[in-house]
């Protein structure tokens, strides 16, 4: 029998390692498990899983993961803070469907030594795709335990070598007039702009995400990569980045700029500083028990206290909230 | 068009009664079929507030269409429609002692002196009481003048609600909602001013 050649040998980077292959099956044999365990095929079929963009695996970090139950992928992929599709936490999911993550870039620049332009592709590729259960604390008072896949954003700041100038990192978010209808309404002055002291940028807690769930990252909650910061609230963790700037002089984020009094450069969580129009002190966790379920007393950097809290040594957590 | 008779108008109760429950009806059949949102408790906490505020802005449409319609008689649907605005209200208020507080009363105090919106919404539901409270026949017969001088307080309350609901929008700058329902009750309460002064 004559075997044709088809012309075309894989490259060595479309072979996956065995490594990989067997975390991965390590995964999936977890993923069956959290699925019997939280009725996925209950959701499965729904709305939600329609933006099911494939598979993207990665290795279980158990040393970066919480013990907490997850909260169901239908609850975080259609309850989300996503002023760009909407201010309503229904929107995100209906609306980001039009945004296109593809081609994509992120510009690396600013104080380093090798500003470079990656492409998303070559983010994927940068570094082993863990997969690490974060706890996430909104602002307004509720919260999630969430699968991310994805790095350490360290891994990528080190490629381009941050110059003795580099103090802070600022993220700018997509804003793609066309596909985005809440940038039509001026809530916040777009892009969306975050930033990090760069000490806690290279936290290795601080994390490049571009999955959920061992899938990739749907829309509304930041495709294609995003930050993951949680020991922080959740709006520094900004959305499908473009660029990524180191610079010297503290950047003013766009939530510092719409209301300073209410929301500072820090944001650390933390339940003895109160948002100025509301207690900070207990969090709604979502999907959790039905309508008898007290709220949960908030903690402290949202319980990552022993690995973050000496980043601000000898600070006034108050004055700097 | 001759006067409507009071019996006539007070025919339409139930169909008053079965318009006011459907709101709940509404949200038992959504609580069967997921549609409560990944936060239930949000959602109703939420909706009970929009619904006792339609009901009130409903409750100050009846002079109103007493006046433009030319039927007095109408006046027997607005104690129905108050005492409605009035469930609502107190579910809404319930929701925030039981769920946002969790029954302690120390957040409460603190969060009723802190938070401006919730300054608001707990004067507007305090005032609702009051009047909720003297709505019986009973009531009115015993305060006569002062009945009604005591039930104007519907137009502070109505303008608390719309300013409990604008704050609460705020931090968003999202007034799309503030912005029709105070544009309602401006008109409900302006055209009182009107013929007040004319």
């Amino acid at each position: 029998m004559l075997i044709r050649k088809t012309g075309r040998e894989p490259s060595p980077s479309e072979i996956t390692p065995e490594g990989v292959w067997q975390s991965r099956r390590e995964w999936m044999a977890r993923a069956a498990m959290i699925a019997a365990a939280t009725g996925v095929p209950a959701w499965a079929s729904r709305r939600a899983f329609a933006q099911d963009a494939g598979a993207l695996p990665g290795a279980p970090s158990p040393s970066y993961s919480v013990m907490d139950k997850p909260t169901e992928w239908k609850d975080i992929t259609t309850y989300n803070n996503y002023y760009e599709f909407g201010v309503d936490k229904d929107e995100p999911s209906k609306y980001a469907g039009k945004l296109q993550t593809r081609p994509w870039t992120v510009s690396v620049e600013g104080e380093v030594l090798h500003p470079q332009t990656f492409d998303i592709d070559t983010l994927l590729k940068l570094a082993p795709m863990e997969e690490r259960v974060y706890r996430l604390r909104c602002v307004e008072g509720w919260s999630m335990v969430i699968p991310w896949v994805g790095y350490s954003l360290s891994n990528l700041l080190k490629q381009v070598e941050p110059t003795g100038n580099a103090k802070y990192v600022e993220f700018t978010t997509v804003a793609q007039r066309e596909n985005m209808p809440g940038l039509r309404y001026p809530v916040l002055d777009w892009p969306y702009v975050e930033a990090l002291r760069l000490d806690e940028a290279m936290h290795p807690l601080a994390m490049l995400v571009f999955g959920l769930y061992g899938k990739v990252l749907p829309n509304q909650n930041g495709a294609p990569l995003r930050l993951a910061v949680p020991w922080k609230y959740g709006f520094k963790s900004a959305k499908s980045l473009v660029r990524i700037r180191l610079v010297e002089q503290q950047p003013t984020s766009s939530w510092m700029q719409a209301a300073a009094n209410e929301y500072g450069f820090y944001a650390n969580v933390n339940p003895d500083v109160s948002h100025p129009r509301w207690s900070q002190a207990t969090e709604r966790r979502i999907g959790e028990g039905g309508f008898f379920t007290p709220k949960r007393k908030t903690v402290i950097f949202n319980g990552y206290a022993d690995q973050v809290a000496s980043l601000y040594q000898g600070m006034d957590l108050r004055a700097n909230y | 068009m001759s006067q409507w008779p009071a019996a006539a108008v007070s025919k339409f109760k139930p169909l008053l009664f079965a318009a006011g429950l459907f709101p709940f009806a509404r949200w038992i059949w959504l609580g069967f079929h997921d549609g409560l949102s990944a936060n239930p408790i949000e959602f109703l906490t939420r909706s009970s507030g929009t619904w006792a505020l339609v009901c009130l802005l409903v409750t100050l449409l009846i002079t109103p269409m007493r006046r433009l319609l030319g039927q007095p008689a109408l006046v027997r649907l607005r104690r129905p429609c108050g005492l409605f605005a009035f469930f609502y209200g107190a579910l809404h208020f319930v929701a925030w002692v039981w769920w946002d507080r969790g029954l302690d009363i120390d957040s409460m105090l603190q969060d009723i002196w802190e938070r401006p919106f919730i300054t608001a919404g707990f004067a507007a539901f305090a005032c609702m009481t009051a009047l909720a409270l003297t709505s019986t026949q009973w009531a009115m017969r015993k305060l006569g003048r002062r009945w009604q001088m005591l039930h104007r307080l519907v137009y502070l309350i109505g303008i608390l609600a719309v300013v409990h609901l604008w704050w609460h929008k705020a931090g968003k700058n999202d007034f799309e909602q503030p912005l029709i329902y105070g544009a309602i009750l401006a008109v409900l309460l302006g055209w009182r001013l009107v013929l007040r002064f004319k």
